[in-house]
Formats: C-alpha cells, sequence, structure tokens
C-alpha cells in the first residue's frame, strides 16, 4: 500500500505522454518523458488495479464532477420529497385549480388570479412560493411534481434505450444474417427522422386515443416514445463495436471451447461492452430528459394535467414579457439537472478511457 | 463515380419510399382505435371524422388506404381541420420564412465554429478555449427553446435592443429582415457553436502530429500556411459531414421550437400550432417533408463528399 500514490501519479504522467499532442500547432514531436523513478524497480512491482477500481480511483480526483453529482441529487431527492411540500407546506396540490382563491402576501390579501386572468407572481410565502399560473395552481407545486415526471420519463427511457439498443446491437452485430437484415433497415429508418419530428409525430398519434390499454394522457406514453426514438443512438456503436469484437481471438477460443451463440453473446461479448454502455447511460439520461422538454413544449409530450419541466416553460411563456421567472424556473431547474448529468457524464468517460483523460497543458 | 451515385440515388428512392411508409404506419395503423377519428382531431364533430373516413379511405384495404393519403398528399388536397386552410400551399407560403431562419443561422454557427475552433487549437488552455469548453457542455445541455425565451426576454423586452416579433421578407427590407431575425439566428447558432468548435479543435490538435504537417514544415512553409492549407482543411471534412447531417435535422427540431417562441410564421409555427390543437395533417405532412428533405439532403451531400474526395467512392 506505501507505493500506491506514487504509481498512481507515475500512471497519470505516464498517460499524458502517451496521448500528448501539446499545443504547437505545426507537429512538434513529443518524446517520452524522462522516467522520473522505475516503478518496476527495486522489487516492489506496483498492485494490480482493476479497470473499475482505477475508473473509481480518476473519478474521485475530479471534484467539478463530484460537484455536479451532489446537485444531480439534491435536484433528484428535492423532486422526490415533492408529496411533502405540497401536503406541509403549499396544502396543495399539483393539479388543484383555485382560481377565485386569495393568498395573504405580506400582510395583505391578494387575488390568486386576478380579475382579467393574470396569475400572481411569486411571493416567496409557503403559498405560491413562484406564483401561480392561469388556473390558480401553485407553480412551485407543480414545479417538483413536474420535476418527478420529467426525471420518471427520462428514466424509463434510458432504460429502455439501454436494453433494446444493447440488444439490438448485439444481435446486428452478432448474427448479422438475417437479423441484421430485418433490424438494422429498421435502425437506419428510425435514424433518418430527426428525433423532434419522429417524437412530434408518434406523441400527437398516441395523445388522443393511447395506445392498447395505455391512455393517451399517461406519462408512459412520451418515456415509451421517446425510448424508441433514441434506441438506434446506442444500437448502432454497440453493433459496430460487436462486429469488432466477434472477431476477437477469445472469441474464436470460446467457439471452439463449443459455446453456443447465446452463450458467447452474454458471457464473452457482453463483459466488453459494459464499459461502453456505461457511458452511453448518463448520455441518454440527458437526451431523454431534454427531448421529453421539447415534446412537452410543443404539446406532443406530458398531456394535461400532468406537468413537466417543459410544459412548465411553454406555459410560462404567456407572462414573458412581465413574470418571466414563470418560464425560466422551471428551465433553470431542467438546465441544471441536464448539464449535472452531463459533467458527471463526461467524468465518467474520462474515467474509463485513459486516453481521454489526457488534459493539454501549456 | 457514376456506379456511386446510381447506388446512393437508389438507396434514397428506397428510403424515401420506407419513410413514407412510417409515416402512413404512425398516424393511420398505430392509433388503436378509429384513425379517422384521429386525424379529425381533438373537437371533430361525426361529420368530419365520416369526411376524413371517405377521403383517405379507411372503408377499403390498408394498401388502398396507403395509395390514397399519398395521392392526397402530393396533389394538394390535405386540409388541416382547425381552420380549414390547404396544408400543403401553407407549407409553400410559409417555406421562405423557414428557409431565411435556418440557412443564415447554420452559416452563423459553421463561421462561428471554424474561427473560434481554430484559436482555441492555436491557444490550447487560453482563455478562449475554457470558455468554449464551458460553451460547449453548456450547448448540449439547454434545449433551444429555453435560451431562445431568454434572448427575447433580456434583448427584446429588458434592453428593447431588439424587436420582439414581426417579421419582414429579405427582398422587401434586407436590413429589417436581418433585424428581426437576428436573436433567433444566435439561439440556434450559439449552442452548436459550442459543440462544433469543440471537434474541429481535436481534428486540429490530432493533426499536428501528422506526418505531412512535419513535411510541410520542413518544406520551410510558414505556421499561417501550415494551419490553413494544410491542417484547418484536413480538419474541416469530418466537420462539414457532421453539418450536413445536423443542418437537415434542424430544419425539423429547431425551426419548430424557434419560430414558435419568435412568434415567425414559417413551417414550424404552423405546425407547432397544429400540434398544440392535435390537428394531425399539418403534422403529418410536416413529418412526411422533413424526413424526405433530410433523405435527399443526405443523400446530395454523401455526392458532393464523393466527388471532392475519391476515398469515400470505395467505401460508400
Amino acid at each position: 500500500m506505501i507505493p500506491e500514490p506514487d504509481t498512481s501519479r507515475g500512471q497519470a504522467e505516464a498517460e499524458v505522454v502517451a496521448g500528448a499532442s501539446p499545443g504547437g500547432t505545426a507537429g512538434i514531436v513529443v518524446t517520452p518523458g524522462e522516467r522520473v523513478a522505475d516503478p518496476w524497480a527495486e522489487g516492489h512491482h506496483p498492485p494490480a488495479i482493476g479497470p473499475w477500481k482505477l475508473a473509481a480511483r480518476r473519478l474521485r480526483r475530479n471534484y467539478v464532477a463530484q460537484a455536479f453529482l451532489v446537485l444531480f441529487l439534491v435536484i433528484v431527492v428535492m423532486c422526490l420529497l415533492a408529496p411533502l411540500y405540497a401536503s406541509h407546506i403549499a396544502h396543495i396540490g399539483p393539479n388543484a385549480n383555485n382560481i377565485t382563491g386569495t393568498v395573504s402576501v405580506g400582510g395583505q390579501t391578494r387575488d390568486v388570479v386576478s380579475t382579467d386572468g393574470v396569475p400572481i407572481g411569486p411571493t416567496f410565502g409557503s403559498h405560491y412560493f413562484f406564483g401561480a399560473d392561469s388556473n390558480g395552481r401553485d407553480l412551485a407545486v407543480r414545479l417538483l411534481y413536474g420535476g418527478r415526471t420529467s426525471l420518471l420519463i427520462g428514466g424509463i427511457a434510458t432504460v429502455i434505450i439501454i436494453v433494446f439498443g444493447t440488444l439490438a446491437g448485439l444481435l446486428t452485430g452478432y448474427f448479422r444474417g438475417v437479423a441484421d437484415m430485418l433490424l438494422r433497415p429498421l435502425m437506419e429508418l428510425i435514424w433518418s427522422f430527426p428525433v423532434v419530428i419522429l417524437g412530434v409525430a408518434l406523441g400527437t398519434a398516441l395523445a388522443l386515443g393511447g395506445i392498447g390499454p395505455v391512455k393517451g394522457n399517461s406519462i408512459y406514453i412520451p418515456a415509451f416514445i421517446i425510448g424508441v426514438v433514441y434506441i438506434p443512438y446506442l444500437g448502432k456503436p454497440i453493433r459496430g463495436e460487436v462486429l469488432r469484437l466477434r472477431e476477437q481471438d477469445f472469441v474464436e477460443a470460446a467457439r471452439v471451447q463449443g459455446m453456443g451463440s447465446w452463450r458467447i453473446m452474454l458471457s464473452e461479448i457482453l463483459p466488453n461492452l459494459t464499459s461502453m454502455i456505461t457511458v452511453f447511460v448518463p448520455m441518454m439520461l440527458a437526451y431523454s430528459i431534454l427531448l421529453e422538454a421539447y415534446l412537452s413544449f410543443l404539446g406532443a409530450g406530458v398531456q394535461a394535467p400532468n406537468a413537466s419541466w417543459g410544459t412548465l416553460i411553454s406555459d410560462g411563456l404567456t407572462y414573458i414579457q412581465t413574470t418571466p421567472t414563470f418560464s425560466l424556473i422551471p428551465g433553470a431547474m431542467l438546465v441544471l439537472t441536464v448539464l449535472s448529468i452531463n459533467v458527471v457524464g463526461d467524468g465518467i468517460r474520462d474515467a474509463l478511457d485513459p486516453r481521454a483523460q489526457v488534459r493539454v497543458r501549456t | 463515380m457514376a456506379r456511386f451515385v446510381v447506388r446512393r440515388t437508389a438507396s434514397a428512392i428506397l428510403l424515401l419510399f420506407a419513410t413514407s411508409i412510417v409515416v402512413f404506419g404512425i398516424f393511420e395503423v398505430i392509433p388503436s382505435y378509429n384513425p379517422a377519428r384521429a386525424i379529425a382531431g381533438r373537437n371533430a364533430t361525426p361529420t368530419t371524422v365520416a369526411e376524413v373516413s371517405r377521403k383517405f379511405g379507411f372503408d377499403k384495404p390498408i394498401y388502398v388506404q396507403y395509395g390514397k393519403t399519398m395521392e392526397l398528399i402530393f396533389t394538394g388536397q390535405v386540409i388541416d381541420y382547425s381552420d380549414n386552410l390547404n396544408v400543403d400551399s401553407q407549407f409553400a407560403q410559409r417555406f421562405p420564412v423557414t428557409v431565411s431562419l435556418v440557412v443564415p443561422a447554420a452559416l452563423i454557427w459553421l463561421a462561428g465554429a471554424i474561427v473560434l475552433g481554430s484559436i482555441s487549437a492555436l491557444r490550447v488552455g487560453g482563455l478562449a478555449d475554457r470558455g468554449l469548453m464551458v460553451t460547449a457542455i453548456v450547448g448540449v445541455s439547454i434545449p433551444i427553446f429555453l435560451l431562445a425565451a431568454v434572448l427575447l426576454y433580456a434583448f427584446a423586452f429588458k434592453l428593447t435592443w431588439f424587436p420582439n416579433t414581426g417579421y419582414t421578407t429579405l427582398v422587401a427590407n434586407p436590413a429589417q429582415w436581418a433585424y428581426h431575425l437576428f436573436l433567433p439566428w444566435i439561439s440556434i447558432a450559439v449552442l452548436s457553436i459550442g459543440f462544433y468548435s469543440r471537434v474541429l479543435r481535436s481534428n486540429l490538435l490530432d493533426m499536428a502530429n501528422e506526418d505531412f504537417v512535419r513535411t510541410a514544415r520542413a518544406k520551410g512553409l510558414t505556421r499561417r500556411q501550415v494551419f490553413t492549407r494544410h491542417m484547418l482543411r484536413n480538419s474541416l471534412m469530418p466537420v462539414i459531414t457532421m453539418f450536413g447531417l445536423d443542418f437537415a435535422v434542424l430544419l425539423g427540431g429547431a425551426a419548430l421550437v424557434t419560430e414558435t417562441v419568435f412568434n415567425l410564421p414559417g413551417i414550424g409555427q404552423y405546425e407547432a400550432q397544429a400540434i398544440g390543437n392535435l390537428d394531425v395533417p399539418p403534422i403529418m405532412v410536416g413529418a412526411m417533408f422533413t424526413a424526405f428533405f433530410v433523405v435527399l439532403f443526405s443523400a446530395f451531400s454523401d455526392i458532393v463528399y464523393a466527388l471532392l474526395d475519391p476515398r469515400i467512392r470505395l467505401t460508400g
């Protein structure tokens, strides 16, 4: 354990040297740096570290990623506590209209929605902290419930993408032949539609009548749509990687040992895909939450009376001139969430891929 | 080369056919109840439903339905059910607005990315470089409509530097045209500039270790010559390829939300209004229109690249 800090530092330096292309524009050739201390000398070998442990160690040094991870967790916990906020502080449900109600702000009584239909702005009190919407609903409560909806849809969509994208990539890459002929054109076809357009088309087609037993205004419909739309975004890269892996010697060896196709796929190829899939999880989560916001903003995602950050931004746009916070607060929540997922995702990617960790300093 | 063009065109035609089937499937097969009801919209009367049913041939076999739908779309007989306007003529009328929005926005985004990407590659770790890194990651985290809303509030309502609404045609008054469209252009371009300049930057940095760059230096070319003629040229190719794909996609998504926020009378606004009313025909035609545009544009750009770079012909 004694040489541990030294070896990790040596590792980092070696990485920088190996992949470096420092600032010089016109082809400065990097010669390997002098090795400060030979870690193999004097008979003590550095302790063997697995790739995951190494990645965790790199991530532990990435304070920015950790800070954003904390931010993300705080947002998730806040949204999960929405029912508590609604019942104990705001005393109003997310979908409860209150057009004729009044609220006391700083000692004086004011209408929640004025007689000409303009909702009250932020009171920063327990009732209507961020103001109301045109139906007199408490925006702070809707913001938290909307966050739950956005995160839930993003989460479900990500699970769909990861499971079916990996499956599609494995099948088309490993079997080629029939699976490739059936699934790949399907993926290409989804891929050739702009995601927002395909999402909007499916969203409007399903919003009226739903699909099967699922009602049209269910939040599972946008989750399902987003999942389907993004499957090729994982399926295609996975397929490429599987095509490369299946020609490797260890797959050959497994085949010679008499392993079946499915067993090779699951126990030989899939483990080699895990780091790639891990990188895609936060990326797909961020994409899904963003697409949900686009669809809901346009009215093809989450349907009334449910709220999501996208619908709240869209609802607030009517009052952007007088009370911009109606749009900008859900907007800020959305951006902070997606940004924190992206920063953490970048941290994970850098930690898993040693070459990506090269930071060129001048 | 001729073989490549023929093959690429054939696959594009096949893809066009497939996309039309997808659009047909989404709107007329997947809805689990009477599709005529879905097309006629949220507040449809029984007469409208019957009318739609007859028009789209829902009492006939499915291939007749497909044929009828395509016939209606391509002969311009589809009407929307909120205002009873002809969808195809609405599209034709609004197309110039969308082009005025998207094309300059794309040019700003490409030019900005080339300039900023070059600067950050030349001054790695400098202020511009670090600023771009932040812009890039923020750019993929903000939806365009939110940036548009922020810009609208800050520059049109608060500072009143720019108008908050309205559209003037380029022919009528070029200065007013640009003045009204400046904020929408920026909201589309800024977020992509970050990402694109990062890609260009890393391409340029990879290029710095290439043999041909060293050779160019050894021949005695100046740094500027090496950079512009040898490094930048070769680094731009993948960026342009990516741009070709994104530009077509942009026409769909970004136009939809930007036109809504800035109240521009383009195709996107028309579609967005239709979505709000769950008025299916404009969305159906819009999906078809965009998908066709994407397929044709990518086929076209593939052929252009093959003309420019002979290596692509072999692998394509």
